[in-house]
C-alpha cells in the first residue's frame, strides 16, 4: 500500500494502481482521451501529464504507478501549461466542426477543451484531412476528427478480439483505419462508438438524428439476449432513437452487443398499433371489445384441454404470471416457455440457470463449451470468457460448431456422444476440467433444443459430477445454462411448462394439428413452425407483425420492452426491472393489462389491478423476484434423464445473429448486417473508390 | 591528440583485412576465454570503472545500465540487443564499426552478454546498411565456424547466439523500446517507461539495448583495464570516441579520439579545417541533427564530451558534427532538419504528432521571412511545448535544432521577417 502526496493530500492507495487512478480515489480529476480502465494502457494523448517532484519531466498519469513517496502536483501553472499545449495540438489538426458534429454535446474533446484549452487558436497553417473509412453499416467515420488515441483500436484487439483496425502511416499522416477497408466482423462493434472520445466513430444509423439534450434518458434493460444487459433507451416523443449502455460490472460492464445497439429502429417498424380480427380470413382491424368478444366466443364451453398457451422470447414476467393465471382459470394444463422446445427442467433452479454468474467466468479455472456458440448467443458472456481467456491459463474447449469465437480453445468434435466419454471419465478434457479449482461447462440451447436433449442435459449433469464442476467446500458452481431467450429464466421461474397431464410445446403443435387443440395463445411467440397450428383459433399478444400475428386469428397489440415496465429473469437468474421509456403505439397496451381485460371478457377475472398487485403476484409465485438485480445462489439438486445420445452434430441455434426476434427482424439495419455478414458480399463503396 | 596506442578502432578505415583472421591479427579474440572466465560481476565493475557512458546520444553510464538487469536469471531468458539502426543524420560512426571491425563487436556482444547473463544477442541494423549487413554476417557466420559463437562460445562455457534483425527505414526504430517493438514484427513505437527494458523488454523479458560503439569498446576495457580507459579524457566523460565531421571542411572524415578534445583542435586537425578559414565557420552541429546548434563563439572554446557541450547548451549526441560555413542559409538547414523530424515522428503522441507537423511549417515560411515578428515567440513557446512531453526523447530533437536556432540566430530570423514585410507592397494610404 504505498503512501504518496498528491496536491498537498497524503494519500494511501491500493498497491498496482496508477497516479490517475490514485488522483482519483481523492477526487482529483485528471483530463485524458486515450486512457480508458478496461483497456490497456497507451499513454499517448499526454493530456494527463503531471508534475512530480524529483523527475526533471512530466510524468503521464495513466501509466505511471504510484509508487511510496511520491510528490505529485496536478494544480500548479507549470500543469495547467502543459494541458494548454497538448490540447492545443490536439485541435490545430481538428476540424472544430461540432456545429455539424453527432458527437456534439457528449464530446470529450469539447468538454476539456472548454475547460483546459485556448480561447482561441494561433495555428495559421491548413489544417489536415483524411479521408473516411469504411468500417461497415454500423459505424460512420470522419476520420479529420480523429484524435489518434487508438482507443477503437485497442478494443478491437483486446475486448472485441478482432484485431482489424490499426494505424496504418507515420507522425501526421498516421491514419486508423481497417488497413484493407472492411466491415468489422464483431459482434460489438459499436462499442467503439461509445469509447471514441471524439466524433471520428459515431453511429451511422443515428447519424444526423438528435442532440442528446433533445432526449429522454431511460435506464432498462435488455431482452435482445438473456444476459440482460443494461442499457440506457433515448427517446425523443414516442421515437427510441438510441440504446447506449449503462455501467454494470456484473453483467456487461460498460458494452453492448450491437443487436441490443442497433436493433431499436425495429421498434418504428411492422408494429402492431390496433386489434385486428381474421373476418372472412383476412386480418381486420377491429375494436378491443370486439377482439375480446370474439376471443370469449371462441373459448365459451371449451373445456380446458382444448386450450393451450405459449410464451415467447420477448415476454415480460408480468404477463407470464398473468398469462399462466388465466391459463389456470380456464382449466388449462397445456402451458410452456420452451418455445423452441429445449429440454430444461424447471427444478431445481441451478439446472436452468448460469449459476458461474457472468463475472464469476474470470474466476474460473478451465472451461468447456457444448452446443453453444456463445459470440453469437450472447456476444457479452463471450467478451467474459475472452477477458477471462487473455489473463491466462484458461484452457478452453468445445463440443459443437467449431466458429470463430475470438479465443482458443480445443475442438471436441460435432459429435454429442463424445460428452458419455467425459462424463465416464474417458477423456483428458475430464482431467483438464478437474485439475483447476473452479472448472465450467457452459450448456447452450444448441445441445438442449433438440430430441436428445433431455439426455445431453443428463450427460452434461454427469460431467459436473465426475469432474468436480460444482464443489459444496468452496461453493463453487460451475454448471451453467446460456440461454438465447430474455424470457426463458423468468418462465422458468413461474413454472410456465405444462401442469398435470399438459402439453409441452411439441405437444401443443402435435395437437393443434391433429384438431385436440382448438385454440392457442401466443404471448408473443413468434419462432414456432406455424403451418403446425393446423386448424386452431390462434391468439397472437405482440407487439410486432411477425410470424404469429400472420398466422392469428386474432390480434392483441402490446407494448414492446421499451414501453412497459417489466421485469426480466437473465441467464443468471438476476431479476431485473426494465423501465417504460415511451408510450406504445396507437392501441397497444402492456400485456398484463391485456390479459386482464381478456380475462374479465372470458369470465374468470385476474385479481390485480396495478402493477404492484401483479408484482405481489409475482413474488407469491417464486421469491426470487424480491430481490431485484442480485443473483440468489440456487442450490444445487437432482435432475436430468440419462437416455441415448445421438450422433446427430451439435449446430447453434442461432444462424444469423443480427435478426433472432421480432424487433430485430423488424430492423433496417440488423437488415444490413444480415445481407453484409451471412453469405452476403461487402458491396458498399470504400473510402478508395474515387 | 589521441596516442596511436590507445587507440581502440585500428581498422577503422578498412585497410587491412575486416575477416577473422585480419582481427585477430589486431588483438581481438585473444584469449576471449580468460575474460569471460573473470565472471559476470567483475566484468561489469571493470567496465563501470571506465567510466564508460553509451555511445547512441543520450551518455547514460553503461556499467550502471548493466547492473539493472536481474541478478538471476529465472523462467524468463535475457537478451542483449545492439542498436545498429544509426540513422541520426551527420552520423556513421557504426557504419565503419560494421564494414571493418565487426568483430570488435561480436565479442563485445559476447562479454556484455556474460555480464548481463545473456545468450541470445538481436543486431538491429538499419534497412538502408545493406552491404553492413552482409559484413556483420560474414563475422557472424566466420566467428560460428571458429566455435566463437554458439555452444560453449569461444572455449568459455557460455552458450552464446547472435542474430541480425534487418530494419525497414524508419529513424524512430531506434529508440530503444520503438526498436523491441520493430524486432516483436510490430509498428515501431515506442514503449512507455516504466516499466524500463532490463526488466520488461524483448518478448517481456530483460533486455538491455546498447550501442554498437559502446558494445564494440567493451572488450578493449576488459583487455587494457577500466583504469586505462577512465585515464583518456576527461572526468566523467572517459575513453576514446569516433568523431564523424561532414559539410563545410576540407576533409571530412571519420577520426577516433580522446573525448573532450576541444573541437576547433578536431576540425583543424582531422578534417582538414573549415572551408576558406576558421574565421568563415557560421555554427557546427556538434552532435547528430538532434542537438542545438553552436555558433562560432562557443565553437572557440568548446571541448567534445557530453558535460561540456551540455553546458554550452547542446550535447555530444552521437558525435556527428556537421559544420557550417558563412555561405550557409541557417534557416533552411535548420527548417530541412525540422521536415525530417516531421516525416520520421511516429504518430504515437501528440505533441510530437502534431507539433513537428507545425513546426516544420513555420520554420518554412521564417526560411523566407513569411510570418511576423509574434510568430517567432510562437514558435519558441511550440518547441516547449513539444520538449519532455512525448513518450519518447523524439520529441526533445525535434524541438532543440530550432531551441537552438532561435538562440543563437534570433536576429537573422527577424532581419528575414522585416525583409519580407517591407518587400510587400504598402496600404494605399
Amino acid at each position: 500500500m504505498p503512501k504518496l502526496t498528491i496536491d498537498g493530500t497524503a494519500v494511501e492507495v491500493e498497491a498496482g494502481l496508477t497516479i490517475l487512478q490514485a488522483c482519483e480515489t481523492i477526487g482529483v480529476e485528471i483530463p485524458r482521451f486515450c486512457y480508458h480502465e478496461r483497456l490497456s494502457i497507451a499513454g499517448n494523448c499526454r493530456m494527463c501529464l503531471v508534475a512530480m517532484e524529483g523527475s526533471p519531466k512530466p510524468i503521464a498519469s495513466c501509466a505511471m504507478p504510484a509508487a511510496e513517496g511520491m510528490v505529485i502536483h496536478t494544480n500548479t501553472p507549470e500543469v495547467h501549461r502543459m494541458r494548454k499545449g497538448v490540447m492545443e495540438f490536439l485541435l490545430i489538426n481538428h476540424p472544430l466542426d461540432c456545429p455539424i458534429c453527432d458527437q456534439g454535446g457528449e464530446c470529450d474533446l469539447q468538454d476539456q477543451a472548454m475547460f483546459y484549452g485556448f480561447d482561441r487558436g494561433r495555428f495559421h497553417e491548413n489544417k489536415r484531412a483524411v479521408r473516411d473509412k469504411y468500417m461497415g453499416p454500423l459505424i460512420k467515420t470522419i476520420m479529420t476528427r480523429c484524435i489518434h488515441c487508438t482507443r477503437c483500436i485497442r478494443f478491437a484487439t483486446e475486448i472485441a478480439g478482432v484485431p482489424e483496425l490499426g494505424a496504418t502511416g507515420r507522425g501526421e499522416n498516421m491514419e486508423v483505419g481497417t488497413y484493407v477497408e472492411k466491415a468489422l466482423t464483431s459482434e460489438l462493434s459499436g462499442n467503439m462508438i461509445d469509447i471514441c472520445p471524439v466524433g471520428a466513430l459515431t453511429s451511422k444509423p443515428y447519424a444526423f438524428v438528435a442532440r442528446p439534450w433533445e432526449l429522454s434518458k431511460t435506464e432498462t434493460v435488455d431482452v435482445m439476449d438473456a444476459v440482460g444487459s443494461n442499457i440506457r433507451v433515448d427517446a425523443r416523443g414516442s421515437e427510441v432513437l438510441r440504446v447506449l449502455p449503462r455501467l454494470n460490472d456484473e453483467i456487461n460492464e460498460e458494452w453492448i452487443s450491437d443487436k441490443t445497439r442497433f436493433a431499436c429502429d425495429g421498434l418504428r417498424r411492422q408494429r402492431l398499433d390496433r386489434p385486428y380480427l381474421r373476418i372472412d380470413g383476412k386480418l381486420q382491424e377491429v375494436r378491443w371489445q370486439d377482439a375480446f368478444s370474439a376471443i370469449a366466443e371462441r373459448v365459451k364451453g371449451l373445456p380446458g384441454v382444448k386450450i393451450a398457451a405459449i410464451a415467447g422470447d420477448l415476454a415480460d414476467c408480468e404477463a407470464m404470471v398473468a398469462l399462466k393465471d388465466l391459463m389456470a382459470g380456464l382449466g388449462s394444463p397445456h402451458l410452456d416457455c420452451r418455445q423452441d422446445g429445449a429440454a430444461l427442467v424447471a427444478e431445481p433452479r441451478s439446472a436452468y440457470l448460469f449459476n458461474t454468474t457472468i463475472a464469476g467466468i474470470e474466476s474460473a479455472s478451465a472451461c468447456l463449451l457444448i452446443g453453444t456458440n456463445p459470440r453469437r448467443e450472447a456476444p457479452i458472456v463471450n467478451a467474459r470468457l475472452r477477458k477471462r481467456y487473455r489473463a491466462g491459463n484458461f484452457p478452453i474447449a468445445v463440443v459443437g460448431p467449431a466458429e470463430e469465437l475470438t479465443y482458443d480453445y480445443e475442438h471436441l468434435g460435432f459429435d454429442p456422444r463424445v460428452l458419455e466419454r467425459i462424463g465416464a471419465d474417458d477423456h483428458p478434457v475430464a482431467d483438464l476440467l478437474r485439475r483447476g479449482e473452479r472448472p465450467m461447462i457452459v450448456v447452450g440451447m444448441g445441445a438442449l433444443a433438440r430430441p436428445d436433449g433431455a439426455a445431453i442435459l443428463a450427460a452434461a449433469r454427469r460431467i459436473a459430477d465426475v469432474c468436480g464442476v460444482v464443489r459444496a467446500d468452496s461453493g463453487w458452481n460451475g454448471f451453467n445454462v446460456l440461454h438465447t431467450a430474455a424470457a426463458r429464466v423468468g418462465g422458468l421461474d413461474l413454472g410456465l411448462v405444462p401442469g398435470r397431464g399438459g402439453r409441452d410445446v411439441g405437444g401443443i403443435l402435435a395437437g393443434a394439428e391433429s384438431g385436440e387443440i382448438e385454440v392457442v395463445y401466443l404471448l408473443g411467440a413468434d419462432e414456432l413452425p406455424m403451418q403446425r397450428l393446423g386448424k386452431a383459433f390462434v391468439i397472437y399478444q405482440g407487439h410486432h407483425g411477425d410470424a404469429g400475428a400472420h398466422r392469428a386469428d386474432v390480434i392483441l397489440p402490446a407494448a414492446a420492452y421499451t414501453e412497459k415496465n417489466g421485469t426480466y429473469v437473465n441467464t443468471e437468474g438476476r431479476v431485473q426491472r426494465a423501465m417504460r421509456a415511451c408510450y406504445p403505439p396507437g392501441e397497444a397496451r402492456e400485456d398484463w393489462k391485456i390479459l386482464r381485460a381478456l380475462s374479465d371478457a372470458v369470465g374468470c377475472s385476474l385479481p390485480f389491478e396495478t402493477l404492484a398487485d401483479v408484482r405481489a403476484r409475482l413474488l407469491e409465485v417464486n421469491d426470487v423476484f424480491g430481490e431485484p438485480d442480485t443473483v440468489r445462489v440456487a442450490p444445487w439438486g437432482a435432475f436430468g434423464q440419462p437416455g441415448t445420445l445421438s450422433g446427430e452434430p451439435f449446430v447453434s441455434p442461432i444462424s444469423n445473429f443480427y435478426m433472432t426476434n421480432s424487433i430485430s427482424r423488424a430492423s433496417v439495419t440488423m437488415a444490413e448486417c444480415t445481407k453484409l455478414f451471412t453469405g452476403g458480399t461487402d458491396e458498399k463503396k470504400t473510402g478508395t473508390h474515387g | 591528440m589521441l596516442r596511436d596506442q590507445d587507440r581502440i578502432f585500428t581498422n577503422i578505415y578498412g585497410f587491412a583485412d575486416g575477416g577473422l583472421k585480419g582481427a585477430q591479427s589486431r588483438g581481438d579474440w585473444d584469449d576471449t576465454k580468460a575474460l569471460v572466465a573473470r565472471g559476470r560481476d567483475a566484468i561489469v565493475d571493470e567496465v563501470r570503472k571506465s567510466g564508460l557512458r553509451g555511445r547512441g546520444g543520450a551518455g547514460f553510464v553503461t556499467g550502471l545500465k548493466w547492473s539493472f538487469m536481474p541478478k538471476e536469471a529465472g523462467t524468463r531468458p535475457h537478451y542483449l540487443v545492439v542498436n545498429a539502426d544509426e540513422g541520426e543524420p551527420g552520423t556513421c560512426k557504426d557504419r565503419e564499426i560494421l564494414r571493418h571491425e565487426p568483430h570488435k563487436l561480436i565479442e563485445g556482444s559476447l562479454l556484455a552478454a556474460v555480464a548481463m547473463a545473456a545468450h541470445t544477442c538481436y543486431v538491429y541494423i538499419r534497412g538502408e546498411f545493406l552491404r553492413e549487413a552482409e559484413a556483420l554476417q560474414r563475422a557472424i557466420d566466420e566467428a560460428y565456424e571458429a566455435g566463437l559463437l554458439g555452444k560453449n562460445a569461444a572455449g568459455s562455457g557460455w552458450d552464446f547466439d547472435m542474430y541480425i534483425h534487418r530494419g525497414a527505414g524508419a529513424y524512430i526504430c531506434g529508440e530503444e523500446t520503438a526498436l523491441l517493438e520493430s524486432i516483436e514484427g510490430k509498428k515501431g513505437q515506442p514503449r512507455l517507461k516504466p516499466p524500463f527494458p532490463a526488466n520488461v523488454g524483448l518478448w517481456g523479458c530483460p533486455t538491455t539495448v546498447n550501442n554498437v560503439e559502446t558494445i564494440a569498446v567493451v572488450p578493449a576495457i576488459l583487455r587494457r583495464g577500466g583504469d586505462w580507459f577512465a585515464g583518456l579524457g576527461r572526468p566523467k566523460n572517459t575513453g576514446t570516441k569516433l568523431f564523424n565531421i561532414s559539410g563545410h571542411v576540407n576533409q571530412p572524415c571519420t577520426v577516433e579520439e580522446e573525448m573532450g578534445i576541444p573541437l576547433k583542435e578536431l576540425i583543424e586537425k582531422h578534417a582538414g579545417g573549415v572551408h576558406g578559414g576558421w574565421n568563415n565557420l557560421l555554427a557546427v552541429i556538434p552532435g547528430g541533427a538532434s542537438v542545438p546548434l553552436i555558433p562560432k563563439s562557443v565553437c572557440e572554446t568548446v571541448r567534445m564530451d557530453f558535460d561540456s557541450l551540455q553546458q554550452a547548451k547542446s550535447g555530444l549526441g552521437t558525435a556527428g558534427l556537421m559544420v557550417m560555413d558563412k555561405s550557409t542559409d541557417i534557416v533552411r538547414a535548420i527548417a530541412r532538419l525540422s521536415r525530417f523530424y516531421k516525416h520520421e515522428s511516429c504518430g504515437q503522441c501528440t505533441p510530437c504528432r502534431e507539433g513537428s507537423g507545425w513546426m516544420w511549417r513555420m520554420m518554412e515560411r521564417l526560411t523566407v521571412g513569411r510570418a511576423s515578428f509574434e510568430e517567432i515567440d510562437l514558435l519558441e513557446q511550440v518547441t516547449k511545448q513539444v520538449e519532455g512531453h512525448t513518450i519518447c526523447a523524439f520529441g526533445d530533437a525535434a524541438a532543440w535544432p530550432i531551441q537552438g536556432l532561435l538562440r543563437h540566430f534570433r536576429p537573422e530570423i527577424e532581419r528575414r521577417v522585416r525583409e519580407h514585410q517591407g518587400a510587400r507592397p504598402l496600404a494605399a494610404a
